[in-house]
């Protein structure tokens, strides 16, 4: 599905990590750790193709970044639900009129309807369909977020620190909603730094842990 | 210009959805239509010249090429007798239709301008004029000057071409004025709205990323931004063009006085021309707008 192949990135004329081999296979469950700064959100960003390794081959649904053109890397953002950290709405939009934006770029907006209403319901946020985003709390934020990651049915979904800004009672929640999206085959791919919510999560899915640190990525051991 | 017209009509088909996710921007939306509004209305002014101009070149270049004039300056005594030589060799000149000699009140109609209306023609020793109206086919000058100058030692024929030549080219360099203006309005219209649509994709940067961010492909984000100049610049440039001919139409008639500058205006099939100004408008606004969309969408990422 998407694999990374001895990647590097380059920023400022350091490098951010070297040597990285990752292969996310359908149905897989990732976590992706490591200290702030190590890389993690570049690490996906290279995994949805919105920037491009300085070395190695990324190959996104057997496509070689590289070669792939501006549609393409449309195609393949419809493919892969992205969760970000600061959830990245349009203010100016409903609750339910960004989670359908997928559909809507996509032109499909006319298959919204009620798979709209039972999306908003799946991560209980009907009541909030017709609000602005600034006017959601944190957790609510992140939910439509992920409601709106899934909305393409997407093969994969990646989450950027997804937990970060909300309480326990919310990252359990969370992290919920991307197990049942688990096991309903999607694969899924987890940035965090919140070794209970591994521990966790590992309790409900089989999930791999990737650490990245000192640029390498290695995987974690058997005490997660 | 490699223009896609897939593309091109996927950036010009209406989408409400599209136009929704880009918020309204009130400054660049109001530089768009009166940006377009004031260039529409110079248009229409730069449009008349260029046509005024063009009718003006055709009647001097038309009334002027088929007409001569054969002067006779002679003795008293003489001045009869070499005029009724001069009309009968223009008889038997090939080319020539008409000739004939201007009455004294004709000449004296000639002379009022300079010498107000109470001269005294008959006793005045000026030339007399010989009015030559030539056929289609034209005829020989230097002939019948080699002619004239063997039996009419008193004639000078003068063919007009001292003073059409210049007055025609005037008139078309005039025309061309009008032309280039037109085109400069025009261009200048085209970069004050890049100018606009760049502003107005910076001013929604954050609009953008989301949008590419959800598989948003770059002809569908282009196509909001570029659907929404171009009506703007339709309607500025409508309304342009309609004060522009009304503010034509308030010019004094060319009847009143029969200066050029009271000839400036449309005449005829002429008032259909400024219709065109506003979709030309929108034309140039939708090549503008896409254009600085697509070149900023593809710096971004």
């Amino acid at each position: 599905m998407i694999e990374l192949e001895n990647v590097a990135y380059s920023y400022g004329g350091g490098e951010l990590f070297s040597n990285v081999s990752l292969r996310l296979a359908p149905g897989s469950f990732h976590f992706l750790t490591g200290p702030s700064g190590a890389g993690k959100t570049t690490l996906l960003k290279l995994c949805y193709g919105e920037l491009t390794a300085t070395a190695g081959h990324v190959r996104l649904f057997g496509i070689n970044r590289r070669t792939i053109d501006r549609d393409q890397i449309s195609d393949v953002r419809r493919r892969v639900g992205v969760v970000h950290q600061d959830c990245q709405f349009l203010d100016h939009l409903s609750v339910a009129e960004n989670v359908a934006l997928p559909l809507t770029v996509a032109g499909r907006a006319d298959e919204a309807g009620d798979y709209l209403q039972d999306l908003m319901a799946w991560v209980g946020l009907t009541q909030q369909a017709g609000q602005l985003p600034p006017e959601l709390s944190g957790g609510e934020r992140q939910r439509a977020a992920l409601a709106r990651a899934v909305i393409m049915s997407p093969e994969m979904v990646i989450a950027d620190e997804p937990t970060g800004n909300v309480d326990w009672e919310m990252s359990q929640r969370l992290i919920k909603l991307l197990v049942e999206l688990n096991r309903m085959g999607k694969s899924v791919l987890v940035a965090t730094h919140d070794m209970n919510l591994i521990r966790a999560t590992k309790a409900q899915v089989q999930a791999r842990v990737l650490r990245l640190k000192g640029g390498r990525l290695q995987v974690a051991g058997s005490d997660l | 210009m490699n223009i896609n017209i897939g593309r091109t009509l996927s950036l010009l088909a209406g989408d409400a959805s599209a136009d929704r996710a880009v918020p309204p921007t009130g400054f660049t939306a109001r530089l768009t239509v009166f940006t377009s509004g004031a260039m529409a209305f110079l248009a229409v002014f730069a449009l008349a010249l260029s046509l005024a101009t063009g009718r003006l070149a055709e009647r001097w270049a038309s009334e002027l090429a088929q007409t001569s004039t054969l002067r006779i300056s002679a003795p008293e005594d003489q001045l009869d007798a070499q005029t009724k030589a001069a009309l009968r060799v223009l008889e038997q000149t090939p080319g020539v239709a008409e000739a004939r000699e201007l009455s004294d009140d004709e000449q004296r109609a000639l002379l009022e301008p300079w010498f107000g209306p109470d001269i005294p023609v008959e006793s005045l020793p000026i030339p007399r004029l010989i009015e030559i109206v030539e056929t289609s086919d034209g005829m020989d000058a230097t002939g019948l000057r080699a002619r004239l100058q063997a039996e009419v030692p008193g004639a000078i024929l003068d063919d007009h071409t001292r003073w059409r030549e210049p007055l025609v080219a005037a008139a078309n360099r005039l025309r061309l004025l009008g032309v280039v203006s037109i085109a400069l309005i025009l261009t200048a219209m085209g970069a004050m709205i890049t100018l606009a649509a760049q502003a107005a994709l910076s001013a929604n940067a954050q609009v953008v990323r989301v949008m590419r961010l959800v598989g948003a492909r770059d002809a569908y984000i282009a196509g909001a931004f570029v659907r929404r100049f171009t009506l703007r610049a339709l309607s500025g440039a409508a309304v342009g063009t309609v004060f522009g001919v009304l503010a034509v139409t308030l010019l004094p008639s060319s009847d009143v006085a029969a200066g050029f500058l009271t000839g400036l205006g449309f005449q005829g099939t002429g008032w259909l021309w400024p219709l065109v100004i506003p979709p030309l408008a929108a034309i140039i606004a939708f090549a503008a707008t896409r254009n600085a969309a697509l070149r900023n969408l593809r710096n971004q990422s």
